[in-house]
């Protein structure tokens, strides 16, 4: 599988992430790009339909977590151990938002990602987005069973 | 009055802020509640197949329990400032100390700064006791 389509197959374990209807849009070695459409369900403040930002942290969280996959060789199950964000301005509702990341640093224990949510312009973001992440070892090796550590995936 | 503003008065007269939640599209689709216990305030984020990401623990979704710990901030902020409107996010941080898992979820907040402009609220979230969180967050808010 190339780096798209493992970063798609990732996704689409994730029961949440396809409730909101997210999809990979792009994934290279260069970082992933997730969209996720605009919804009612969504909403944060039903008066101006703006999105909660909730949504915004699960789509960052994804992103930022299944771009892991961009930069490992084997696919490794990544926890996330934090994740911070900060809001530039409200997402203009009925338009989708993109979430972009990239690994800016890849250790042994853990693998620092930034990112930022964006709609029309990446270079306008709705919020910039740094985040994370434990190594666990590949998903084979771990036989899956994860102590302790919970977030993303 | 807006219908809103009407919802947040009558949660402030009342104590009940289920009707305010359910008016929150987000917070419905998770299936957020509140007990309120005098003044406080514990949220409550019941299970669901729906908010879960790694399917194989199976776990929640990191980022849903990160939404469910904002909007707990949120209303708790709105409760303690007596807001009429909701406080605009500024910024979230969130420290992911287990896997939460695939079961309810609680979350109580602690405002700890409330300014004329802006508010600072921690947020600690867990499952089986609240000794052992699952996740601890800190938010700032902007007040109008």
């Amino acid at each position: 599988m190339n780096i798209e389509q493992r970063t798609q197959a990732f996704l689409s374990m994730l029961r949440h992430c396809q409730v909101l209807g997210m999809t990979v849009e792009q994934a290279n070695e260069n970082g992933l790009i997730i969209k996720l459409p605009y919804s009612e369900l969504i909403v944060g403040n039903p008066t101006t339909g703006v999105v909660h930002g909730g949504a915004i942290t699960t789509l960052m969280d994804t992103c930022c977590g299944i771009s892991t996959v961009c930069y490992l060789e084997e696919f490794e199950i990544c926890p996330t151990l934090d994740l911070r964000i900060d809001y530039m301005h409200p997402a203009e509702p009925g338009k989708p938002i993109y979430g972009f990341a990239v690994c800016y640093r890849v250790t042994p224990t853990v693998i620092f990602t930034r990112g930022v949510a964006y709609q029309d312009d990446r270079d306008m973001p709705l919020a910039h987005v740094v985040g994370a992440f434990m190594r666990m070892g590949s998903a084979q090796a771990s036989g899956l069973s994860l102590p302790g550590l919970g977030g993303e995936a | 009055m807006s219908e809103i503003e009407q919802l947040v008065h009558q949660a402030h007269q009342t104590g009940d802020y289920l009707p305010l939640i359910e008016q929150i599209p987000y917070a419905r689709m998770l299936g957020m509640r509140v007990m309120r216990l005098g003044e406080e305030m514990i949220f409550h984020l019941p299970m669901n197949k729906d908010n879960i990401g790694n399917p194989i623990l199976p776990a929640l979704h990191g980022g849903v329990l990160a939404g469910f710990m904002e909007l707990g901030a949120m209303l708790q902020l709105m409760v303690s400032t007596n807001s009429p409107t909701f406080p605009k996010i500024i910024d979230f941080s969130v420290d992911y100390l287990r896997a939460g898992l695939s079961r309810d979820t609680y979350a109580t907040c602690q405002v700890w700064r409330q300014g004329r402009r802006v508010g600072n609220v921690a947020v600690t979230a867990w499952q089986t006791r609240s000794e052992e969180p699952v996740a601890t967050a800190r938010a700032h808010f902007k007040l109008d």
